[in-house]
């Protein structure tokens, strides 16, 4: 491709004299930015398209998939509402606050309304593809996060409550978390001089341990559904949530192959660590339930899938294609014993396991970046003189370790306290449960005045 | 006049159709229901929860038949309805006091 412009523009060039050597190059230099530009951009909006795909028809079918009929569309509109909800929030202030240069620990107020967002690249961030591309992009990011905490409060949250949790929780949470780690000077950023870098290629921190302590916050703060666990809560589809979770695997491509924010090398590994971690996953899931109840379920299957995604998504874009099936395997394993013997033993109701899942899996994961992370992968980390420093342990760079605990530890306690508080203003401005009798009716007709399954018609 | 309450297995219900029609039978009236004799459930696992399910899918199949043909549609309707295990099901027979044809106020055996 790159080629092929050059030619043609080469030719261009030759037809027009007189003409120096200088322009010649200069024409040249437009040239190639041009292609590669083309390139990058073609690539990032088809990730930006992707990771939408993760809450729209994926997320919405897994965690629908769970819950008991009566549930079925008040879980789906959990997901999809915020695919409204976030992108005005987002345009209004949301990509300043996290993508301004600011504080160490929120962005100013340079680009709300997207303020000088166009379609010149930002160079901080991704020089070769328009800023606009870019704010894209990381709104889907910021869409699905909140999505994920919904699994923990599932068939019991007064959807009123949840909209304003929604918009709380971007703005106290997610805002300030994402700003540390990816915004120009931010925290814990690595590539742009935080004081503690933290490797995170898609959001393991961000993403995944915000959301999935959070949950875990919910589910203790708003308690267990009337009924639970006497009552049979079977999920009363599978098939859906079947549907989901491959729909999210594919999805993630996106959310971690296009994390290299360019169509290059980089973007590849990630993509293939991405698929292994996932495989692997699914695998360390299976086997240990069939040991321990005789049966690999499918609901396993695809729980391990998505417990493997969520654990190499920081380690995407720094780790080789072995360590990914490892860290993958091991997700499985964990994230199979927190959402068994874990929750059990503590009792509390995290409907559809979105702490056993992604705050677990994505802790682990955090932490096995700092153990594999390589510059034989991502080699965009270098001294002053430029030379490429280590990464991970596997690099004989033992200290990442402690930068990813400091990491981890900043996620959790942004996610205990935030959402502690988000939840108590929740209560006294809109109430955050619906009352025992809504409950008993079912989100669709209580919350919606809508069934999702209506055989006679 | 007597009515056959016949609980069977979901998928004997197209042999026992076809049994009935064989001989004559072709009204009866069949609900899905739920329920166990000494047939013990199975156990479900979703994520480590378990769930003993004991109540099973079944059909109800309930006909009103004359006296005189009472024991003829009988074993028809066991014989095509037996696998000879556990969860075949049960058939209970009980005395029907009247039958009317709504369309045209038949009454008693002219009804059915």
């Amino acid at each position: 491709m790159k080629v092929w412009t050059l030619l043609v523009f080469s030719v261009a060039a030759m037809a027009q004299t007189p003409q120096s050597v200088d322009a010649k190059l200069a024409a040249l230099d437009t040239a190639v930015k041009s292609a590669q530009s083309a390139g990058d951009n073609a690539w990032m909006l088809t990730s930006a398209a992707l990771v939408l795909l993760m809450t729209g028809p994926g997320l919405a079918l897994f965690y629908s998939g769970l819950v008991r009929r009566k549930n079925v569309l008040g879980t789906m509109m959990h997901s999809f509402i915020l695919m409204a909800v976030i992108t005005v929030l987002w345009a209004l202030v949301g990509y300043s606050l996290v993508f301004a240069e600011g504080s160490p620990f929120i962005g100013d107020l340079r680009y709300v309304f997207l303020r000088g967002v166009g379609i010149a690249p930002n160079p901080d961030y991704a020089a070769t593809i328009p800023q606009e591309t870019y704010m894209i992009y990381q709104l889907m990011f910021a869409i699905i996060t909140p999505g994920l905490i919904a699994g923990a409060f599932a068939e019991r949250m007064k959807f009123s409550g949840m909209l304003l949790f929604t918009v709380l929780w971007a703005l106290i949470v997610y805002f300030p978390m994402a700003h540390m780690v990816w915004g120009k000077g931010g925290f814990l950023n690595a590539a742009l001089g935080g004081r503690f870098p933290c490797f995170d290629f898609a959001g393991g921190t961000v993403v995944h341990i915000t959301s999935g302590v959070s949950a875990l916050i919910c589910a203790l703060y708003l308690g267990k559904r009337t009924g639970y666990p006497q009552e049979p809560m079977k999920p009363h589809s599978l098939v859906l949530s079947v549907i989901g979770a491959c729909l999210l695997w594919i999805g993630w491509f996106g959310f971690n192959a296009g994390s290299a924010v360019a169509a290059s090398g980089l973007a590849t590994s990630a993509f293939v660590a991405t698929h292994f971690g996932a495989a692997a996953a699914a695998l360390g899931w299976i086997f240990v339930e069939w040991i321990r109840t005789g049966k690999p379920s499918v609901l396993g299957a695809i729980s391990g899938a998505v417990a493997g995604l969520v654990a190499i998504t920081p380690a995407s874009g720094f780790v080789e294609p072995f360590p990914a099936l490892l860290i993958g395997f091991l997700a499985g394993i964990v994230c199979y014993f927190m959402v068994t013997l874990v929750k059990a033993k503590f009792g509390y109701d995290d409907s559809l396991d979105a702490f056993g899942v992604h705050g677990a899996g994505g802790t682990l994961g955090a932490i096995l970046t700092g153990i594999f992370a390589t510059n034989a992968i991502n080699d965009s980390f270098k001294d002053a003189s430029g030379k490429t420093l280590p990464l991970g342990w596997v690099d004989g760079h033992p200290g990442q370790i402690i930068n990813q605990l400091i990491g981890t530890a900043i996620a959790w306690g942004l996610a205990i306290v935030g959402t502690l508080v988000i939840l108590k203003i929740c209560d006294a401005v809109t109430g955050v449960r619906v009352t025992k009798d809504q409950e008993i009716e079912g989100l669709d007709l209580s919350q919606h005045g809508e069934e999702g399954y209506f055989f006679e018609a | 006049m007597k009515k056959i309450e016949a609980i069977i297995q979901p998928f004997k219900l197209e042999p026992v159709k076809e049994a009935l029609k064989s001989i004559g039978i072709d009204g009866m009236t069949i609900t899905e229901v739920r329920g166990h004799g000494r047939q013990k459930g199975h156990k479900e696992v979703y994520r480590g929860q378990e769930y003993n399910v004991d109540l099973l899918p079944k059909v109800k199949v309930e006909l009103v038949v004359t006296d005189a043909r009472l024991n003829e549609i009988l074993s028809t309707l066991t014989t095509a309805a037996r696998t000879g295990k556990i969860g075949d099901g049960k058939v209970f027979v009980y005395d029907v006091a009247e039958a009317i044809r709504i369309r045209n106020d038949d009454r008693g055996e002219a009804a059915l």
